[in-house]
């Protein structure tokens, strides 16, 4: 479960768990957070919370939000950001993705449609929602879908997360292997994940942004390397081998791939009657692991493969 | 007409990293030019079971429908509904065994499974799919995902709420709003597509999409156009690389030719008056 936690010049205040669809905060009494100081705005912000994901939305206040330094009107809340409310600071907490479980968090679950649909069209959330319970299945954990996000009227998201949660929950978790050695596997690949504050750019992100390919955290670990030609015309031109795959060779006559993997690089022949000759030994089918200043000879052409510092 | 000649398919999969078992599951029949991939949910074993069924009782079905078809050869011209009806009724079946077989069984009840299906015919490609498994087509240079997944992220990149950027950094992925074996009155989503020679169609389970990019996938599939199933071997192998959180299966099709369909007696005396 998300939580917010409240300071003011590094003093806890107040923890607040995000179990509610919508956590407003304001100066205002009737606000979740309650933030008693003139540069607060009565209703200053509100959070979104739709099953683990949470999105932060400035209402419009006097003196603005800050995420991460970060001037904000909307924000999906990634764990470790700070969010800035005049002098006082709430640090969003959300453990789910780096917590032991990492099988209990991939498992994949059907959000279902209600069955009786009464009024369709302009039906409300919580009409239709509340009422189903999460079956979970196998050795699986209950997990904490226990509702959908059913906003309230008034905030200019509703519309979207309206639409997107139109469903019940039936939860099918697949069974849990969480091997202590496999979790810390995938803990180190979330650690990996893009840092938190690219995250500051994207408020007024387009809609029909289709094409953004967010590429993978890179199979890091395993230095920089390169080939150098070595002879035939293009000798002592060098090529970075910065992507997962690099083709090299002449297309039609013998072509070899260079793949980038986090233990290593590993070279395999992909096209032509005859195998690259890796120091003097021709390849066969399979991929071999490439070491600092291997010959490679492809299609009559030598190549010196080495890793940059 | 086999296809055998037109199409080249090849597949792969792999348990992943993490999990103890596999969950996938693939038919391919090249003869058919048919290609089926699962991914199964469900506790125990019963993920496995669901995509099984799926898959087996989606190939046996479309076999049969399309030698029925083949003995009136003059009905496929130009009929693609027949296509689209074939795989809406073969899905609907699949779905029905998988809740018919949980409710006989309590173990696995409520297992379920997404689904991702294609069938070459006449120069066309008919895709269906439920859930998050995924269709992809590189043409050309222009790697493409054919399909767009019944997911709750989905829906919120649909309504503006995220990026897809950001949807890679949610906490709520894996969760599908359509899945076999979860509501009798499934729906299955069916386009049917143009193909041109040289397509290559990339068909996979979220444990390839989630864990590698388009780009790399893209790179593999243009970098090995000729070694195909190097190319599937490779994505399962980052896959692994990044984590290997789930099941990985991938499909790839590579259209060597095109593949019209045989024209009827009549419509071929229809074409010479012309």
């Amino acid at each position: 479960m998300a939580k917010l936690i409240l300071s003011l010049d590094g003093i806890v205040l107040k923890e607040q768990e995000l179990t509610k669809e919508r956590t407003t905060i304001g100066r205002k009494p009737h606000n979740d957070i309650q933030i008693d100081n003139l540069a607060v705005s009565g209703e200053h912000a509100v959070i979104v919370t739709i099953l683990n994901d949470s999105f932060l939305e400035d209402m419009g206040s006097t003196n603005g939000t800050l995420v991460n330094g970060a001037s904000v009107k909307k924000h999906f809340l990634q764990n470790g950001d700070v969010v800035e409310v005049g002098k006082y600071k709430l640090k969003y907490i959300n453990e789910v993705a780096s917590s032991t479980t990492a099988a209990d968090f991939e498992k994949t679950m059907v959000l279902r449609a209600p069955l009786s649909r009464t009024q369709s069209g302009s039906r409300s959330l919580s009409d239709t929602q509340m009422g189903h319970a999460v079956r979970t299945h196998g050795v699986g954990t209950v997990t904490s879908l226990n509702r959908v996000a059913a906003p309230t009227p008034g905030s200019t998201m509703q519309p979207a997360i309206q639409a997107t949660s139109t469903a019940g929950v039936v939860a099918h978790s697949r069974p849990i292997a969480a091997v202590a050695a496999a979790s810390a596997v995938a803990l180190g690949v979330e650690q990996l994940s893009p840092p938190v504050a690219t995250a500051m750019t994207s408020q007024s992100t387009p809609v029909g942004a289709r094409s953004i390919t967010v590429s993978q955290p890179a199979p890091a670990a395993m230095p920089l390397a390169a080939i150098q030609i070595l002879t035939g015309p293009s000798a002592g031109r060098e090529l970075e081998l910065a992507k997962s795959l690099t083709t090299v060779g002449k297309p039609g006559v013998q072509v070899a791939v260079i793949t980038r993997r986090p233990q290593g690089y590993y070279i395999t022949h992909v096209e032509g009657a005859s195998f690259p000759i890796l120091n003097g030994k021709a390849l066969d089918t399979q991929a071999h692991p490439l070491s600092d200043h291997d010959i490679v000879e492809l299609a009559g052409v030598k190549m010196e493969f080495f890793l940059k510092s | 007409m086999s296809l055998r000649k037109a199409l080249e398919i090849v597949s792969a999969t792999d348990v992943g990293r993490l999990r103890d078992h596999n969950e996938d599951c693939i038919g391919v029949d090249a003869d058919l030019g048919l290609a089926v991939l699962a991914d199964g949910m469900g506790g125990y074993s019963a993920g496995e079971v669901a995509s099984g069924i799926a898959v087996a009782t989606l190939m046996t079905d479309l076999k049969a429908a399309l030698a029925r078809k083949d003995q009136h050869a003059e009905r496929r011209n130009g009929c693609d509904a027949a296509q689209v009806a074939m795989l809406r009724e073969g899905i609907a079946r699949a779905n029905a065994s998988i809740l018919l077989a949980a409710s006989g069984q309590s173990q696995y009840s409520g297992m379920g499974t997404t689904l991702v299906t294609a069938l070459f015919h006449d120069d066309r490609v008919t895709v269906g799919h439920v859930g998050d498994s995924r269709l992809y087509r590189l043409r050309d240079d222009a790697f493409e995902q054919v399909t767009r997944d019944h997911s709750l992220l989905q829906e919120q990149i649909d309504r503006g709420l995220l990026t897809r950027e950001q949807a890679r950094r949610s906490q709520n992925r894996n969760l599908v709003t359509r899945a076999l074996g979860i509501d009798p009155g499934l729906a299955a989503e069916i386009h049917v597509h143009g193909v041109l020679a040289g397509d290559i169609y990339l068909m996979c389970s979220d444990g390839l999409s989630d864990m590698v990019s388009d780009e790399d996938m893209h790179l593999a599939l243009s970098s090995m156009r000729d070694k195909m199933q190097l190319a599937a071997d490779h994505l399962v192998r980052i896959a692994n690389d990044h984590g290997g959180k789930d099941n990985i299966s991938v499909v790839l099709v590579r259209v060597l030719q095109l593949f019209p369909a045989s024209a009827g007696f009549f419509a071929k005396i229809k074409s010479w008056m012309k």
